[in-house]
């Protein structure tokens, strides 16, 4: 395995792949840069020259930028603190030996295979309709006024959606992890005197932490850019205009696409803060 | 205060029956050991002592007190378990305090309770270090401590010393000993290892099967072996158990005779049985003598004191001792 001639046959294996991911990676990313500094107006003369940090300048401005933020940063937390929490007690239900266990897991994990933009459309004309959504019904028949989701509760509406289909995902890293617990530890707890509740908090929550880091930054990468749910559902209006949606707009509504490449590198440095931040927090956790 | 009483005590895993109606009374003070090959129920046992499983049927009285449906943490026994079970996360002065913890008690008395256990476990230099940073003797050291801290009527070891290697594994036997005598609170030991069960035990439970074959002290099981069973186990080497002629000679099924109680020469005619000598394990202090074709059983084994030239191929003549031999009819009880 690490005989110098082995090294050497692996990394020219290796080299195609490689190759093929930095491409992937470095063109996009070069082409984003290049163009954040021109002034790239497709609709309105095409490329009109060097912009300098214009446009750095223009998106962070803008009376739009500062709410994006927000609402991205509310959304991912929102969607992380409903996953973790509702995964860790879904987890510890389906450890327990029930009936029909294989086909509840099965369903458990079914939210994660619907696509993002159809689970939306699902969740905002079946459940969240005013009008005629199984909530609105709900609502009326205990005498309520529906609540018009996506206007009046549009970021909650949202977080509700994503974190429906960010749960199993949740819910399957923390029901293994709950099942590599050994048991004698739990036994042992138990003959200590420790009820339930704090078999819980000594035994079973820290054995998670492992997880539950895992889970977090494993989310958070791909919440960061939550798009789909959004378009279908509230088009960026209502508040839920996150810097992904943002940038989408500055490219393909407004035809700037200049200025939406700003935007995606501020979204690239969003993306690292948080991760730096992130492995700074839990890092010590995936050490131990 | 300890003393453990089994009444009619059955456990059923479904339609398996694992521990048939078994009583069994272990005295306060006591050091009982529970031995059996695996799957005898002797872990069972002791988990439905602890508590950790239901019994199906019977009761366990604790100091007279009935314990059948109490939960394991009002039982007030400590038990060790196999793989220390140590909580990974929490420093060795937090595993031992936990139970003291869950009980309430104040920190002070924690304090000086934990600092008190870990002197006695020579744990002192090692209070605020992981488990995962310890050896497996010092891990089964703090599950001991985590154990004497609650002060408890009973202690429970599920075969605590297996996870050792051999040099600590006498070591350890040889502390918890020790400490038994000092704290002489009952304790209640599983184990496969008849050596353990011989040398640590005041009484030795026999099981097989969920039944308990013989209960004793070591030297009556030693001497007197009930059955068949027991004579096989108890004792290394095991004892010979010749069937057949031979034992019919001696007006019975299957006659047992152990290593020792046989005498090897190496003269022509030297014994009443003869043949070849397969393996000879020199231990220096003894020498075990493995002898094939004797036409009475595959092995017998022959326990010499000291050094004896023997080797492989060699012709041997084997005498019996006539008062050691132990007899055994069909149902491999024991004819006195």
């Amino acid at each position: 395995m690490a005989t110098r001639h082995s090294r050497a046959a692996a990394r020219m294996m290796m080299a195609p792949a490689v190759v093929l991911l930095l491409g992937w990676m470095l063109v996009p990313l070069t082409m984003t840069l290049w163009f954040s500094f021109r002034r790239y107006l497709p609709m309105r003369g095409g490329d009109l020259g060097w912009a300098g940090f214009d446009n750095y300048v223009r998106f962070v401005t803008s009376s739009t930028f500062w709410p994006s933020i927000q609402a991205t940063l509310i959304i991912v937390g929102g969607v992380l603190v409903v996953t973790v929490v509702l995964g860790v007690l879904l987890a510890l239900l389906l450890d327990q030996p029930l009936w029909g266990q294989g086909i509840v897991r099965i369903l458990v994990i079914a939210p994660f295979f619907v696509m993002p933009t159809v689970s939306a459309l699902v969740w905002k004309n079946m459940f969240m309709d005013p009008v005629n959504g199984l909530f609105a019904h709900l609502w009326r028949f205990f005498g309520a006024e529906p609540v018009a989701w996506m206007s009046e509760a549009s970021l909650q509406s949202i977080i509700m959606i994503v974190s429906w289909q960010w749960l199993p995902f949740a819910t399957l890293i923390l029901l293994t992890a709950i099942q590599s617990l050994d048991r004698e530890q739990l036994e042992a707890a138990e003959m200590d005197g420790a009820g339930p509740l704090s078999r819980f908090a000594h035994i079973i929550l820290p054995h998670l932490s492992r997880a539950v880091t895992v889970v977090i930054l494993i989310q958070t990468i791909f919440l960061l850019s939550v798009f789909a749910e959004i378009f279908v559902t509230t088009q960026g209006s209502f508040g839920t205009r996150t810097l992904t949606y943002l940038i989408y707009q500055r490219v393909l509504e407004s035809q700037n696409v200049g200025l939406g490449s700003a935007g995606g590198v501020y979204a690239i440095i969003l993306a690292n803060i948080v991760a730096i931040f992130l492995m700074r927090i839990v890092g010590k956790n995936l050490d131990a | 205060m300890g003393r453990i009483v089994l009444e009619q005590v059955t456990k059923r895993f479904g339609d398996v029956e694992v521990i048939p109606p078994l009583d069994l009374t272990i005295e306060d003070g006591e050091f009982a050991v529970f031995v059996g090959p695996s799957g005898c129920g002797k872990s069972t046992l002791l988990r439905l002592i602890a508590g950790l499983e239901d019994v199906t049927a019977g009761r366990i009285l604790i100091d007279d007190a009935d314990a059948t449906n109490m939960p394991p943490a009002r039982r007030r026994l400590a038990m060790v378990f196999q793989s220390y079970a140590l909580y990974p996360h929490m420093s060795v002065r937090r595993n031992i305090a936990f139970p003291l913890r869950m009980a309430g008690m104040d920190k002070a008395e924690i304090e000086r309770r934990v600092q008190a256990a870990a002197a006695a476990l020579n744990l002192t230099d090692y209070l605020d270090r992981r488990p995962g940073q310890l050896s497996g003797g010092q891990r089964q050291r703090v599950a001991i401590g985590r154990a004497i801290v609650r002060e408890p009527t009973a202690f429970l070891f599920d075969e605590p010393l297996s996870n050792l290697d051999a040099a600590l594994r006498v070591g350890m036997r040889l502390e918890i000993s020790e400490m038994h005598k000092r704290l002489r609170t009952t304790m209640i030991y599983v184990t496969h290892d008849q050596v353990e069960a011989m040398t640590m035990a005041d009484k030795i439970v026999v099981l097989h099967a969920g039944r308990i074959e013989q209960a004793g002290s070591p030297l009556d099981l030693y001497r007197t072996p009930r059955n068949r069973f027991v004579a096989g186990f108890i004792g290394s080497p095991r004892m010979n158990l010749i069937e057949g002629e031979e034992a019919a000679r001696h007006g019975a099924h299957a006659i047992g005779v152990r290593p020792e109680d046989i005498t090897l020469s190496r003269e022509e005619g030297g014994g009443i049985w003869s043949g070849v000598v397969g393996v000879a394990e020199h231990l220096g202090s003894d020498t075990f003598v493995h002898v094939h074709e004797t036409g009475l059983a595959e092995t017998l084994t022959v326990r010499v004191s000291g050094e004896t030239p023997c080797t492989h191929g060699d012709r041997v003549w084997l005498t019996p001792r006539e008062e050691a031999i132990h007899r055994f009819d069909a149902a491999g009880m024991r004819i006195e």
